[in-house]
């Protein structure tokens, strides 16, 4: 074998079931010209160096990590971003194939596996990010490709570049004349290129694959059960792992007594490492007999605060990290000399990922190396933090992604890998870890509970002059990183810690350029800071203040992370002061919105909803039997990702407490769109998502440990229930900013259907999930 | 251990299991199916469904010893991704998942109950599906595929 060969590229050739030769000669020789190390030296980094940069996806510079064209013309594009199930594979496929000009059938996507693709840090944000979508660094990488091809070619076909076209795979002179495939030109051998940040991207105008409703490529395998998942990795002589949680959060290993398993059929060997327990067995059924059975004992736990007090509790911390994300200076004297103060308090429980699939990897540990198959969102990162776990160089960690269930954030996917690893490592064998369902749902990373405390100043005219925001909410661990492997489950019992919460108090004034990440900012405010204002709304008088406290729970990025919270507590206020003012609530929002795009898609929604403008709560509303109303809700995502307005119509039975979401009007403004009918799935799962978030789910704990640990304790919206009719309304704009899509109209939906409840009943309820005995109380509450 | 044949999408397995074991497991594992998935091992939630003897069976919650005797029917069993059952391509063509994780409970669930009765209401297929799992949200899409495939069912009268 070659020299340039690592072992690496070797396995994945081996794991191909092709020798290089074969490979070279079929599909590409440039899975062989980088590695690992490669990778690292094109971002000029030497190995083992954490470099935070790398978490923002920096890919790399050399065009042969990106694309090979095989000698039979295939194209193999290498991406760092992987399908979660929001149909970026699909997606990326498209890119390739429309900057490339090939045959979306002649492409071969490769992703995320540290020995074979670029780095490009996390996967995050279902579509929602335009580093996901890959357009600055795989597109382009694609785009010098096709125009390395074109001079190539016109340096074969002696012509004028300008004279030649690329399409379906072949350089072409304009007229036909003659033509040269991309195989003649180049295949199997490598471009030797730099990516060209000045490579010209196609325009949207005229793309022919991108743009177009293509169907999911990996549905057809999902349909008939031939699809990979992580879950579904075997490999030679592997076993079967199983973890032993503590019994209660905090709780530390005092004995494990080997002997309450001893002899159990297939057992292989039981695994401790600090407060890690696990058990490796020949079978999955006798690894799960054996967690079962072994016996250890405990030290007792951390007390939990009781849940029915908890929002008291969370507002009275005083270790807390205060921020300002804007601050007028001039809040306090509007809201005296305003006509009318409005405030409220707005409540969001913690909620959990809770995928349907509990999280899996396998894990094979040598004396010096590692190869673990995983549905992590961050390959690369979480070889770091692997090679910690491991006491390995990063460089001798390879990490696969294959995907798991759908994951909404981070799940238990890097949690697993390390139960798997931890346990491979001890016995010396290939692990295969799955999660039972509670031991996922006690300990994954909660999207956390907020409190958030709304007042605005109104005046003579009805119109906001002042806006007020206090928040709290709570933190602990989260995505492990490059270097903070305790930031979940397993890290943590392993003797790593997790990421806390420095107390910083006061605030800070507010300083550098306004950013909105986690729609902390309500829509209506100016958003100015130092005279730049960066905000979608009009209200200069402005103060948004946040506390972060540390959390019981591990915490982590769940499908809308702090922006559903946030835009919660946000679009419910700005419906109660249009209320309290007698104002239509679309027209009050757009009183106070200057956005044009955030304008279009509230005012698209409300026309295609048959929005009939009047105050809520509607007129002649009798206090028993079904009660209907509609109500909306807008944002732009993460202040500068993506536009939604969304209109729900909801019936709330009086009786029961019971609501249905019956139809959802939502517009949507992402930018170009690369596939409709993706884009209408996401915003589709993200609106059943969020209603089913919205109407049901929260965590729940009791003493020292979480009771909401299956479908019954934790009980999502399963597929037969009542679900709405969606429309959606997509704003195609070729010509503009990718954006991103995948977690807007979940972002709204807590708040329009509150907003639908306050309409249909007069009941305003500021507390999520609008569970049947909350509504119901409000109900009654109201009635008396 | 016990030796158990299992009849699994028309052939014939031998396994050497404790009886007791999840048919799931035995499905996923010892025969390395990729249909019936584990999804919380409680009944609870439908992604390890398969049929046996053409009914809709949470394979994690029946032991092989009780399931060994039925004929057991995967997603693979139905069809494959070039010639895809007619409920198979009913999703295909709707797009009707996302990650797909929790499709043999929502295609198997609704096939089982469609196959016995063709004419089965809107209200009776929610029903069926009223303790089936999707989380990714693709509900709408799930029951729009159903319905295309129910009215393939009525439009070819079956021999
Ligand atoms: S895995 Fe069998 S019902 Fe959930
Ligand atoms: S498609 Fe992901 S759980 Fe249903």
């Amino acid at each position: 074998m070659s020299p340039r060969l690592t072992a690496e590229a070797r396995a994945a050739l081996r794991d191909a079931g092709l020798s290089r030769r074969d490979f070279v000669k079929r599909s590409g020789a440039l899975v062989v010209a980088f590695s690992t190390a490669r990778v690292a030296s094109d971002l000029g980094l030497v190995q083992g160096v954490v470099s935070a940069q790398r978490l923002d996806g920096a890919g790399s510079g050399n065009l042969d990590a990106w694309i090979a064209i095989g000698a039979d013309g295939r194209v193999t594009a290498y991406t760092g971003k992987c399908e979660l199930g929001q149909g970026l594979y699909t997606a990326q496929t498209q890119l390739v194939a429309e900057e490339l000009c090939v045959p979306v059938e002649r492409v071969t996507l490769i992703q995320c596996d540290t020995a074979l693709t670029p780095d490009q840090g996390t996967t995050s944000g279902a579509q929602s990010h335009p580093t996901n979508f890959n357009h600055a660094n795989l597109a382009l990488a694609a785009a010098t490709a096709r125009e390395a091809l074109v001079s190539l070619a016109a340096g074969r076909l002696a012509v004028p570049a300008d004279r030649l076209t690329a399409a379906e795979g072949q350089v072409r002179l304009a007229d036909g004349s003659r033509q040269i495939s991309y195989e003649e030109l180049i295949g199997g051998r490598r471009f030797n290129l730099q990516v060209s940040r000045t490579a010209a991207r196609k325009p949207a105008r005229e793309w022919t694959v991108l743009g177009q409703p293509v169907p999911r490529l990996d549905i057809p395998a999902m349909a008939t059960g031939t699809f990979e998942y992580v879950q579904n990795v075997r490999v030679p002589g592997m076993l079967h792992g199983r973890v032993v949680r503590p019994p209660a959060l905090g709780a530390t290993l005092v004995s494990v007594d080997e002997s309450s398993v001893q002899g159990l059929p297939g057992l292989v060997q039981v695994v401790v490492r600090k407060n890690f327990v696990g058990v490796v067995a020949e079978k999955p059924w006798q690894a799960e007999q054996a967690a079962r059975r072994l016996k250890t004992a405990w030290a007792a736990g951390t007390t939990l605060p009781d849940q029915a007090t908890f929002y008291q509790h969370l507002r009275s911390q005083t270790a807390t990290r205060d921020s300002l994300s804007v601050d007028s200076g001039d809040v306090d004297a509007a809201l005296k000399s305003a006509a009318r103060v409005v405030r409220a308090t707005y409540l969001h429980p913690y909620q959990m990922h809770a995928s349907i699939g509990t999280a899996c990897a396998v894990a094979d540990v040598q004396k010096d190396k590692a190869t673990v198959w995983s549905a992590t969102q961050a390959v690369y990162p979480l070889r770091n933090t692997m090679a910690m776990v491991l006491g390995l160089p990063p460089e001798s960690v390879r990490i696969m992604f294959r995907m798991g269930p759908g994951c909404y954030g981070v799940n238990g996917a890097d949690a697993v890998s390390y139960d798997a690893a931890l346990m491979a490592q001890a016995v010396g064998r290939p692990v295969r870890v799955q999660l039972a369902r509670q031991d996922e749902m006690a300990w994954e990373n909660y999207g956390p509970a907020f409190a958030v405390d709304q007042r605005a100043g109104v005046d003579g005219a009805g119109t906001i002059i002042a806006w007020d925001h206090e928040g709290w909410s709570l933190s602990l661990g989260g995505r492990p990183g490059l270097n903070a492997p305790g930031n979940v489950v397993t890290g943590r019992l392993a003797g790593f810690e997790p990421a806390g919460v420095a107390p910083r108090s006061p605030a800070p004034p507010p300083s550098g350029a306004y950013a909105n990440a986690s729609n902390t900012v309500p829509s209506y405010v100016s958003g100015c800071i130092g005279g730049a204002c960066g905000g979608t709304g009009t209200v200069r008088s402005e103060r948004v203040l946040s506390h972060l406290v540390e959390s019981p729970f591990f915490t982590g990025p769940l499908r809308s992370p702090a922006r559903l919270q946030n835009t919660f507590a946000h679009e419910c206020f700005l419906d109660e002061v249009a209320a309290a003012v007698r104002a239509d609530p679309i027209e009050y929002r757009l009183r106070h919105v200057r956005d044009p795009r955030l304008r279009e898609v509230l005012k698209r929604a409300a026309v295609q909803a048959g929005w009939d403008a009047r105050p809520s709560p509607r007129p002649a509303i009798r206090p028993n039997g079904i009660a209907r109303g509609r109500g909306a809700a807008c944002v732009l995502y993460e202040g500068d990702n993506g536009y939604c307005a969304l209109v729900a119509e909801v019936e709330v039975d009086q009786e029961s407490g019971v609501v249905l979401v019956r139809r959802c009007v939502a517009a949507i403004d992402c930018g170009p769109v690369s596939n409709p009918d993706g884009l209408r799935n996401q915003v589709e799962g993200g609106l059943i998502h969020g209603m089913s978030r919205a109407l049901r789910e929260e965590v729940t704990w009791a003493g020292d440990r979480v009771t909401s640990i299956d479908w019954q304790t934790y009980r999502p919206w399963f597929v037969g229930e009542p679900v709405p009719v969606i429309d959606t309304i997509v704003i195609n704009r070729p010509d503009g900013e990718v954006m991103g899509a995948g977690e807007t109209s979940i972002t709204v939906a807590a708040a329009a259907i509150g907003n639908a409840i306050f309409d249909a009943t007069g009941a305003r309820i500021r507390q999520l999930p609008f569970a049947p005995e909350r509504v119901k109380a409000a109900l009654d509450s109201r009635n008396r | 251990m016990s030796v158990f044949t299992l009849t699994v999408n028309g052939r014939r397995h031998t396994v050497d299991v404790d009886p007791a074991t999840p048919l799931l497991y035995v499905l996923a594992d010892d025969l390395n199916l990729h249909g019936p998935k584990f999804g919380c091992g409680l009944g609870q939630c439908g992604a390890c469904t398969v049929l046996v003897n053409g009914e809709a069976t949470r394979s994690c919650s029946v032991a092989v010893q009780s399931a060994a005797a039925g004929e057991i029917v995967t997603l693979e069993g139905l069809g494959s991704p070039q010639q895809p059952h007619p409920i198979q391509q009913a999703f295909i063509s709707e797009q009707a998942m996302q990650c797909g994780y929790c499709i043999s409970g929502v295609m198997l669930t609704a096939k089982a109950l469609l196959d016995r009765n063709p004419n089965a209401t809107d209200a009776e297929i929610q029903q069926a599906l009223s303790t089936v799992l999707c989380r990714c949200g693709a509900h709408i899409r799930m029951l729009r595929a159903i319905d295309r495939y129910a009215r393939g069912l009525r439009e070819v009268p079956q021999p």
